[in-house]
């Protein structure tokens, strides 16, 4: 097995432990670090892909997903910490109301 | 000049004026406005009647051409030829009376506008039919004067027997129409042409092989059963009786009712080409004649004897359309408009004078009371029961002469037309006695109120009770000759007709004596009578029970089929509970499948995630 097919594995494996614990987690926070593992899953199959084309647009990419991907925590972070000041629960459970 | 457009359209301005400002204009403004656009159309009337004379020649105006399909044409035209001149006459000018009349009798109605509205619109769609040049311009009027006559039967229409009879008149009327419709398909089809000069042409030329004459004469024979109230259709007309009495005199007596009498006058050559239906439509007329009588005689209440009697006097005028004495129909037609508009409207009068009572039992011995109403009554009634030298006489007589002495009349079909002239007499006298003279049977409360009418309606009573006195000596079979031949009398018959006058005179003579013999006094001999008799006077007076035989026969069934066919069935069953169990599937289903929607986040990502895989399996099998 050579090294990008060794690469892409891990890419997947990464994304599908997010996936595994977006799915089965139930501590928003938790859920949270599991959607950035998932992207991070997504970034190294990039760079990977990036890496083979010998593209370096491909590397400049990630960098920006990761300040994307900062500013996107910096507000999810502050969504979590009201929302459990209203209940005093992370538990993902006690907020769903949006049910038909 | 459009003048007969306009005789046309000016009662129906009355309507639409009436009709939208009536409220605003208050009852004098509304009584002027429904007086003046009738009298208006009078006038225009006689002023194209004289420019008819003057040329000979039928008026004739084309206001619009409402279809056109290739070669084909369907044109809204007016035509004044000497039938519908006579017809256009009898029509504005009894009816311009008779709105004149209302402006007395309906005085202080809460819908006098309405009233005055629905009147001016009858009188447009009486003109309609009487001046249509075509067979479908006279079906449109045809229909409106239905419509008029159902708006103002059930004019009173918080009462629910008055809406009632207002429905009766315009089903039994629905069911005469549909087969006139049927007999106008029939001669579009094969004819191609609704134009009622053209058809009469094409039928005397004998060019028309094509057209099943017999099926059409039928049917416009059927359509006019409706309209004047003749056997099997006649049975609306008693029950039509609950409108205000102008509109019983101006429609169910003096003009819709005739318009029967007047389809079939103007197709003569159709019905002298199936000779068959021709013979049917003297039977249907003798035997309403004789039947209406019958019943007229035992009749308690003043406007149903009328009724009765103008069922009769209709079924005579059919008689003379029958054997083909076209012109004499038409002749009665109009001293019956004159008289029977008078009795009527005297009758109106009689019971305005009693505040509303309108059951000869208890009047009496009013003819010094109200002598105006007495002594034009007393005309009329002389009128109708066919004494010399009043109009009755001489239209009545003429057609019990061609009723014998016409090729295709009989002995018998005479005979049945006398005795139902001997009957007229008899209870026209009846009620002459039993209104008029005798002791006063009033009640307490009638007694008090009672007065004569005002000169607005009394002023009328006098012009139609002059009419029906000397109506008799208009020269209108002579006049219609020219269009409508009588028929020739054979050489051999020809002497007889001044006995059969003679007959003709004696039977009236003979009702007046009987009803004098039977009423006189204090009535006790026809008490008496009515005794002795006991199963004919139930009989009769439950009118041969023929409103109950429909009743069973026909009402029932269609009751029932209504009810459990179409609306259990077809209504509720199917229509409802198919769209009913659509309904509740779908609501059903959306309450399964929203339970789904559980509010669980990762519950979605879960179904986001089955469904990408899914998606990418079925593009991995097949693409």
């Amino acid at each position: 097995m050579d090294r990008l097919s060794l690469l892409l594995m891990l890419a997947m494996a990464l994304f599908v432990l997010g996936l595994l614990g977006v799915i089965v987690r139930r501590n928003l926070l938790v859920m949270l670090m599991c959607m950035e593992l998932m992207m991070n899953g997504v970034n190294l199959s990039l760079v990977t892909f990036a890496q083979q084309h010998a593209e370096p647009a491909g590397a400049v990419l990630v960098f920006l997903i990761f300040v994307v991907a900062a500013a996107e925590i910096a507000l999810a972070i502050p969504i979590v910490l009201l929302l459990s000041r209203r209940r005093h629960t992370l538990d993902v459970g006690a907020y769903s109301e949006l049910k038909g | 000049m459009h003048t007969l457009a306009l005789i046309v359209l000016a009662p129906l301005a009355g309507f639409l004026i009436n009709g939208l400002l009536g409220r605003r204009l208050g009852e004098r403004g509304v009584a002027i406005v429904g007086c003046a656009l009738p009298l208006a159309a009078f006038v225009l009337t006689l002023q194209a009647f004289a420019s008819l004379l003057a040329s000979g020649a039928p008026v004739q105006e084309v206001a619009y051409t409402w279809a056109q399909f290739g070669a084909r044409k369907l044109e809204i035209a007016f035509y004044l030829d000497r039938l519908s001149g006579v017809m256009t006459l009898v029509v504005t000018g009894v009816g311009t009376a008779i709105h004149v009349y209302s402006v007395g009798y309906m005085k202080g109605d809460e819908s006098y506008a309405r009233y005055f509205a629905y009147l001016n619109l009858f009188l447009f769609f009486m003109l309609l039919l009487v001046l249509g040049r075509s067979l479908l311009v006279l079906f449109v009027g045809w229909e409106g004067v239905g419509l008029a006559s159902y708006l103002l039967i059930g004019f009173w229409f918080s009462d629910p027997e008055k809406a009632a009879a207002g429905k009766k008149a315009f089903i039994a009327n629905r069911i005469g129409d549909a087969a006139f419709l049927i007999g106008m398909f029939a001669l579009w089809a094969t004819l191609g042409t609704l134009d009622l000069p053209t058809i009469n042409e094409t039928l005397a030329r004998g060019v028309g092989a094509a057209v099943p004459v017999g099926l059409v004469a039928l049917m416009l024979l059927i359509g006019a059963t409706g309209k004047s109230a003749q056997i099997p259709l006649y049975v609306w007309l008693p029950d039509a009786m609950a409108g205000p009495t102008p509109v019983s005199a101006l429609i169910h007596a003096a003009t819709m009712v005739t318009a029967g009498v007047y389809l079939i006058a103007r197709l003569p050559a159709l019905y002298l080409a199936a000779p068959d239906v021709a013979l049917l439509v003297s039977a249907v007329g003798a035997a309403t004649a004789l039947l209406a009588a019958t019943i007229a005689v035992v009749q308690t209440d003043i406007k149903k004897v009328l009724a009765y009697s103008t069922i009769s006097q209709l079924g005579l005028m059919f008689v003379a359309l029958g054997v083909g004495a076209y012109a004499v129909a038409v002749f009665h037609v109009v001293t019956h408009a004159f008289f029977k508009a008078c009795l009527f409207l005297g009758a109106g009068s009689v019971i305005h004078a009693l505040s509303g009572e309108q059951d000869i039992r208890r009047m009496g011995g009013l003819a010094r009371r109200i002598p105006i109403t007495f002594a034009t009554f007393a005309i009329a009634t002389a009128a109708i029961a066919g004494l010399p030298p009043l109009a009755g006489f001489f239209s009545k007589d003429e057609i019990l002469w061609f009723a014998a002495a016409s090729p295709h009349g009989s002995w018998l079909l005479w005979a049945v037309a006398s005795l139902a002239s001997l009957l007229t007499a008899f209870y026209m006298f009846r009620l002459l006695w039993l209104v008029f003279f005798g002791s006063s049977r009033l009640t307490h409360e009638a007694e008090h109120h009672l007065h004569e009418s005002p000169w607005i309606m009394t002023g009328v009573l006098v012009l139609l009770a002059a009419l029906s006195a000397v109506g008799g000596f208009f020269p209108i079979p002579h006049f219609l000759e020219a269009q409508l031949p009588l028929p020739e009398v054979p050489q051999h018959l020809a002497h007889l007709q001044w006995p059969l006058i003679g007959v003709a005179v004696a039977l009236a003579l003979a009702g007046l004596a009987g009803a004098a013999w039977l009423y006189g006094g204090d009535g006790r001999r026809a008490q008496g009578m009515a005794a002795r008799f006991p199963a004919a006077h139930r009989l009769v007076s439950a009118k041969f029970y023929i409103d109950e035989i429909y009743q069973a026969l026909l009402m029932k069934p269609l009751l029932w089929i209504s009810d459990w066919v179409f609306l259990r069935l077809g209504d509720r069953l199917l229509i409802d509970g198919s769209l009913d169990g659509l309904a509740g599937l779908a609501r059903r289903s959306a309450g399964r499948l929203s339970r789904v929607q559980s509010g669980n986040l990762q519950w979605y990502v879960l179904f986001a995630l089955a469904g990408i895989v899914g998606a990418l399996l079925w593009i991995w099998r097949h693409v």
